[in-house]
């Protein structure tokens, strides 16, 4: 997990090369009417959209748009009905379970303990898809979790146990245990839902570093238009299973389409470095 | 809490296979007929050196066909009974299951009562009909545990109370009608105890304690993985339906020959991981193979307790556990509801 010599400038995209193009979603459906007889049918419609080393991608919608359901097609833990999504050129679904966990990183929205485990042994767990059944970490395993709590500025922790950190430390700790994955592409399923706005930046600072230092992959569902703005370089809309655009932040915030997929009267600004700004329109109540 | 490695796995385990021995040691010092601590090393002497015929036989019969099958036998139940608590822990994600608990045990002496009925005699069929009585109830109780596509953990733990109670009734109509000459006594089934024949050599259960211990054990490291839940698991490249399968069929498998030797013995599976936990950490690696040894301490000793409070009198050993195991399970719960 060395850092890159020389960090290029994130965002510029355009300029960029096919052969930095890690990941390839292309019409990728999904419906689970066909699984479950009760329940919501939800379905989610062709989605296209792609993500090159070093990119931040945000998955942004409201409440059940589809965003976690596209987050595990991605992940490989769904399989796509029609269309692909492709890691470095590999169809995610035809890789072996531990093989995509040696490339793709998961940070879930709730990750419940069920017994007591110290921040160490935790992030410890993110070198299972390296190892073998009867094999004990090695000295390189432990080297590689200190590394992923240092990048998160969590090494204090290491020794504490996972109950009794606040939850913007303990969303570092979950960070760093798929940081220890080493893993091509990271993904977090509304990663700042419980955290202050002071810990939501924070994190996606780190997020930002972490994909220019690891060349990583990041893939961020979210809510949250402003943090989308300011830190990611493509954004993927969704509304009601649709995939209504994919696209850089200027071309994605606009107030009809914003309005239409949130429902609620919004201003677009534009901030001093240029990333757009989202602001409820103010209402005279009545 | 240190990591694990081979060597605090070996000295882990090497400790408590020496507090094993020394239990087993006062277990066949202790009983009705006492035998001083001379005697006994003397006698363990010989034997350790092949000469066995030279043994006084006052102390023949009370040590090697009395005392030291059942101490053998309280090995068996204890490490199966924990592996297998340990086990469903991890595959259900609750920290309250124990096979006694969620009825699987209650399951397992309905499969060997009906297995004695059919055929009248404790034959090999025994353990492999608990064995199915408890792959049945544990499915039971899954299916009951399940709502909206996910394992509710007081559902579960309401559902498995509940089939104990419906089957302990079965079992009771079935013993008080059917009650044959080879049928053991309801006491038996419902509380367990070490006292009775079996029905299959002891080393045959040894095996497939070993087998289905070891089976789980290929799978250790999968299961710290899979109490954080199935999708992190899948995540960290666990392959979730195998391990589920293998934990599945496992702890049944133990949970079946235990209760086929011994009747439902309560609580032995949610107490000794815990302890276990406590002392040494929840690696799955490390929490198998002592929850194994843990067990075989805790029920070698439950049963000496057994025999000798108020001896002469036999107390069945599940009277005991559960005498120490009820209040944890009752404290575990509050402090989780909490």
């Amino acid at each position: 997990m060395s850092p890159v010599e020389t960090p290029a400038p994130p965002s510029t995209t355009a300029a960029r090369g096919v052969d930095d193009l890690r990941l390839n979603v292309e019409q990728a459906t999904y419906s689970y009417a066909a699984e479950r007889k009760a329940g919501a049918r939800f379905t989610l419609e062709a989605t296209t959209f792609q993500a090159r080393h070093r990119e931040i991608v945000a998955i942004l919608g409201p409440n059940a748009s589809g965003k976690s359901t596209l987050l595990r097609l991605v992940a490989g833990t769904l399989k796509p009905l029609s269309g692909r999504v492709e890691l470095d050129g590999h169809d995610v679904n035809r890789i072996d379970a531990r093989t995509r966990a040696q490339r793709i990183g998961v940070v879930q929205q709730e990750s419940p303990l069920l017994f007591p485990v110290p921040v160490w042994e935790y992030v410890l767990q993110g070198r299972r898809p390296f190892g073998h059944m009867f094999q004990f970490e090695t000295d390189e395993d432990f080297a590689i979790v200190e590394n992923s709590l240092a990048q998160l500025g969590a090494m204090h922790l290491r020794d504490r146990m996972m109950h009794e950190i606040s939850g913007g430390e303990k969303q570092r700790v979950v960070v760093a245990r798929a940081l220890a994955q080493q893993p091509l592409l990271l993904l977090l399923d509304e990663p700042t839902l419980h955290l202050d706005i002071g810990a939501q930046v924070e994190l996606l600072q780190n997020l930002r570093r972490l994909a220019v230092e690891n060349r990583q992959t990041v893939v961020v569902v979210t809510h949250e238009l402003n943090l989308a703005a300011e830190f990611a370089d493509r954004v993927v809309v969704l509304h009601k299973g649709k995939c209504l655009r994919a696209g850089t932040p200027a071309e994605i915030f606009e107030r009809g389409l914003l309005e239409q997929v949130f429902g609620a009267e919004l201003e677009v600004n534009y901030s001093a470095t240029g990333r757009p700004r989202v602001a409820v329109k103010s209402q005279r109540l009545m | 809490m240190k990591p694990l490695t081979p060597k605090r796995l070996a000295s882990v385990c090497g400790i408590l296979a020496g507090v094993l021995f020394v239990v087993m040691l006062i277990s066949l010092k202790l009983g009705a007929v006492p035998v001083s601590m001379t005697d006994l090393a003397m006698h363990l002497g010989r034997m350790a050196l092949g000469q066995a015929d030279q043994l006084p036989s006052e102390y023949s019969l009370i040590i090697n066909e009395i005392r030291l099958p059942r101490i053998l036998l309280g090995i068996l139940v204890g490490a199966a009974l924990s592996v297998a608590g340990a086990g469903f822990q991890a595959l259900l994600r609750n920290p309250l299951a124990d096979p006694y608990v969620l009825g699987v045990s209650s399951g397992a002496a309905l499969g060997a009562i009906l297995s004695l009925i059919v055929s009248s005699h404790a034959t090999a069929a025994m353990p492999f009909a608990a064995f199915l009585g408890a792959c049945a109830s544990i499915a039971g109780v899954y299916f009951l545990g399940r709502r909206e596509g996910q394992l509710d953990s007081y559902t579960l733990l309401l559902g498995g109370i509940i089939s104990a109670s419906f089957l302990s009734a079965v079992i009771m109509f079935l013993m008080t009608t059917l009650s044959g000459g080879d049928i053991r006594g309801m006491g038996f089934w419902l509380m367990g105890d070490l006292s009775t024949p079996i029905p299959l050599g002891l080393k045959w259960l040894f095996l497939i304690l070993i087998g289905a211990v070891g089976a789980i054990y290929t799978t250790a490291a999968d299961l710290n993985l899979l109490l954080s839940g199935e999708q992190e698991a899948l995540h960290l490249g666990v392959d979730v339906p195998r391990v589920k399968l293998v934990v599945y069929l496992s702890a049944s498998l133990l949970t079946g020959i235990a209760v086929s030797v011994s009747g439902a013995i309560g609580y032995v599976g949610l107490l000794v991981p815990h302890l276990v936990r406590l002392m040494f950490g929840s690696d799955y690696r490390l929490l198998i193979p002592a929850s194994a040894l843990g067990g075989a301490i805790v029920i070698v000793t439950a049963d000496t307790l057994a025999r000798t409070v108020v001896a002469p009198i036999e107390l069945p050993v599940g009277a005991m556990t559960a005498l120490a195991g009820a209040p944890l399970f009752l404290y575990l719960l509050r402090r989780r509801i909490q």
